[in-house]
């Protein structure tokens, strides 16, 4: 089973982030054109053999050295998938995927517990470098620490004092379940459990690795946390998992970002991402999600079938979503909200861009359980080429949770005339108290407004990549400074060549 | 020479508006454009800023000693045309200086420039808000969204000072001003002329032009340039009304 080839991995990358960025880089800089993260790496890797079954999650959870309690969660998930059917509900169009067809698990080749860059493979490093992500202890000097993990071996950890001072935990899943397996037990499986939905129990049965993060009781953490997850592997599927836990007034703010190389079949990525929010804790986690979309002709592409929710299970928890989607072939994926504890809130900001053939069913579920919630969804459809996009969200508020408040405002800007928007709200109120609110508007990019930018100068491909971060403002204020800008780029870059 | 219309017609779905103009425009001139409402003053205007709803059937504008017709829109712009708008267009959640710093950056691109720092720009910026009178926080704000129209226009001015353009368009700019703003609107263009730019001022009343003085005035009436002359023509047209001008023309 262990085969080395010279071919190419999933890797992910935990950071640490800790400074803003010079206010004046922000104010603007659009020129990239093309997916520019396609390239691929050539470092020797572990795989299991293709396909799934009983003995390649045994495989996996070996491999992994996991405990007894894992393999179980493992196998009863696999055993409930093998019953289930993947849902189609959305607005997409999917193609049969052969799950027997699909690698489940690949790991580089990196000596464990590696402590220094020197032991690091330098492909890896040179990879990352790429990707515009410093490995290098050296490059610290803008406070951007590194736990890289690569397939599922965690290969460089810095930060990582810091935070042990406070106490908070910040590592790689399989790291988590071999030092802290009491409070993987406790929170894994507890907000979206192992049987939630086809791809839910997929991930639950196979996923590799993902980050754990745990910040204790009152502590603020000081610094961004970050992973960074590339698909690298051909014929690989992307199966990580998340699990951030905030004790009792706690806060970290966390950020995902996604690529993946050009290859012209499709490769699936199930993830589940699980939030918990104990009593006055908050949790803001943004995601900027640009896997590899296909080409112009909507060959390729990664399929991006995620399942993300928090509970906020304290009284006066918050957790805030916010979510800057751009890539993948297709997306299904509804970051939501359980707002259990009493005066809980939860938030939802999203801009999702399609184009060419590209797919999106995405939106949230505010579940209101508790009295006193709100939750307020801001979403910012854009669509071009002949792209499909949706927004899918749900509003529950539960009879006992009385004076609860839903703010929602779903906007869809169309570019062109052969892509389509799409909104499908879903509201359910049980009590008389409660106020739900739901605004919803469609436009387009008007003549005018590209007239007055060219008359100014700008070019066409400038002037949408404006507009287009003008109508999304709203969203991409809350995400982190780094962020926000690559997600400025990734906007206008996403929709190169839709228009004229 | 920098602009030079010869025997333009410009027709809208069809139907001509503009039926042979010829115009000189040279640097360090003033041209004000006067005329009725629907004469074709604001289609002239976007004609030669590059608006592509309109049609042009016979004629041609030669600018800098090239083909203006050939050249897309931008272009025209980073060859040094500005039109001040109308009606200008609200951009949400873009703000001025992020609009502006585009534009600059693309034609400075387009001329072979460094792009400006964030504090080179800042600087100018700075400067440009004093020289046009203008609140610093309206570069702040979104393009034009929630401006009055005084302040919509005063933002025009603003522009074309950041821009520098060589042949400025002020498409009734001074429509709606009430007294100050249009002071300061005529400002801005006073301290912008120079010998090396021209500017079109298109407007209905004489008002403007008690403050911005032209060398030449164009009296436009039914697609024609009807009469021409110097800056006194406009106190005359002031004073005997386009009716004069109407009269003048069917007479002929």
């Amino acid at each position: 089973m262990n085969t080395s080839w010279n071919c190419t991995l999933i890797n992910q990358l935990n950071l640490i982030i800790a400074m803003p960025n010079d206010k004046n880089e922000i104010l603007n800089e659009i020129t990239n054109s093309d997916y520019k993260y396609g390239f691929v790496t050539d470092i020797e890797t572990e795989f299991a053999p293709k396909g799934l079954s009983e003995d390649i999650i045994r495989y996996i959870s070996q491999k992994k050295e996991e405990p007894e309690f894992l393999l179980d969660f493992r196998l009863k998930a696999y055993h409930r998938w093998k019953e289930m059917k993947h849902p189609r509900w959305a607005h997409l169009t999917i193609p049969a995927i052969d799950y027997q067809d699909i690698i489940y698990y690949a790991a580089p080749k990196v000596k464990k517990g590696t402590s220094s860059l020197k032991e690091v493979d330098p492909e890896l490093l040179k990879t990352f470098e790429k990707l515009g992500i410093p490995l290098e202890e050296q490059k610290r000097f803008t406070g951007v620490a590194v736990d890289a993990v690569m397939d599922s071996i965690s290969v460089k950890t810095t930060f990582q004092e810091t935070l042990n001072k406070l106490g908070i935990i910040f590592c790689s899943m399989s790291e988590a379940i071999k030092h802290h397996p009491d409070l993987v037990k406790l929170y894994l499986g507890s907000v979206v459990p192992y049987a939630d939905n086809f791809y839910a129990a997929l991930n639950s049965a196979v996923f590799s690795d993902g980050s754990f993060v745990y910040i204790p009781k009152g502590v603020r953490c000081p610094v961004e946390l970050s992973t960074y997850f590339r698909i690298n592997a051909a014929k690989t599927g992307q199966f990580e998992r998340t699990l951030i836990v905030a004790d009792e007034g706690a806060y970290v703010s966390y950020m995902e970002g996604c690529t993946a190389p050009m290859r012209d079949e499709n490769q699936l990525h199930a993830a589940v991402v699980e939030i918990v929010a104990l009593k006055d804790a908050e949790v803001k986690y943004s995601t900027v999600q640009n896997w590899y979309p296909g080409d112009k002709n909507g060959k390729g592409g990664i399929f991006n079938f995620v399942t993300k929710r928090g509970l906020c299970k304290g009284s006066y928890s918050k957790i805030s979503w916010t979510q800057v989607e751009t890539g993948s072939a297709i997306t299904w994926k509804y970051p939501s909200c359980i707002l259990q504890g009493d005066n809980s809130r939860g938030e939802f900001y999203s801009v999702a861009v399609t184009n060419h053939y590209q797919q999106a069913d995405t939106g949230t579920k505010m579940i209101h359980l508790g009295r006193n919630t709100s939750s307020t969804i801001i979403s910012k459809g854009i669509s071009a080429g002949f792209s499909n996009n949706s927004y899918r969200g749900l509003v529950r508020v539960a009879k006992k949770a009385e004076n609860s408040r839903n703010y929602s405002q779903c906007d869809s800007l169309l570019l062109g005339d052969k892509c389509g928007a799409h909104t499908f709200p879903y509201i359910q109120v049980e009590n008389k108290s409660s106020i739900v609110e739901h605004e919803a508007t469609t436009s387009k990019i008007s003549d005018d407004q590209l007239f007055y930018c060219k008359q100014r100068g700008i070019d066409t491909e400038s002037a949408i990549g404006l507009i287009v971060n003008g109508y999304a403002r709203e969203v991409l204020k809350q995400l982190p400074m780094e962020f926000a800008v690559e997600a400025q780029k990734l906007l206008s870059i996403s929709l190169e060549g839709s228009v004229g | 020479m920098l602009l030079q219309i010869k025997n333009l017609h410009v027709a809208i779905e069809g139907k001509e508006i503009i039926k042979g103009i010829d115009l000189i425009v040279n640097e360090g001139e003033v041209h004000a454009i006067m005329g009725p409402n629907g004469t074709g003053k604001s289609t002239l205007a976007s004609v030669i800023a590059g608006r592509e709803d309109y049609e042009v059937t016979e004629g041609e504008i030669i600018y800098k000693g090239k083909n203006l017709l050939e050249m897309p829109i931008e272009q025209r712009a980073r060859e040094g045309i500005f039109l001040s708008f109308q009606y200008p267009v609200e951009i949400p959640g873009v703000s001025m200086a992020n609009f502006m710093r585009t534009a600059l950056n693309d034609i400075r691109r387009y001329k072979g420039l460094e792009p400006l720092s964030g504090s080179e720009f800042l600087l100018k910026m700075e400067e440009k808000k004093q020289l046009v009178e203008i609140q610093s926080q309206l570069t702040n704000r979104s393009v034009n969204e929630g401006f009055s129209g005084g302040e919509k226009k005063k933002n025009e001015i603003f522009q074309m000072a950041m821009l520098e353009p060589t042949l400025a368009i002020l498409d009734e700019t001074d429509s709606g001003l009430d007294i100050d703003a249009l002071r300061i609107v005529a400002n801005g263009v006073n301290k912008l002329r120079r010998p090396d730019n021209a500017f079109i001022v298109i407007t209905h009343y004489q008002r403007l032009l008690e403050y911005v003085t032209p060398d030449f005035v164009h009296v436009l009436f039914d697609g024609r340039i009807v009469k021409s002359g110097k800056k006194e023509l406009a106190l005359e047209l002031e004073e005997k009304g386009y009716e004069w001008i109407k009269k003048e023309v069917s007479a002929l």
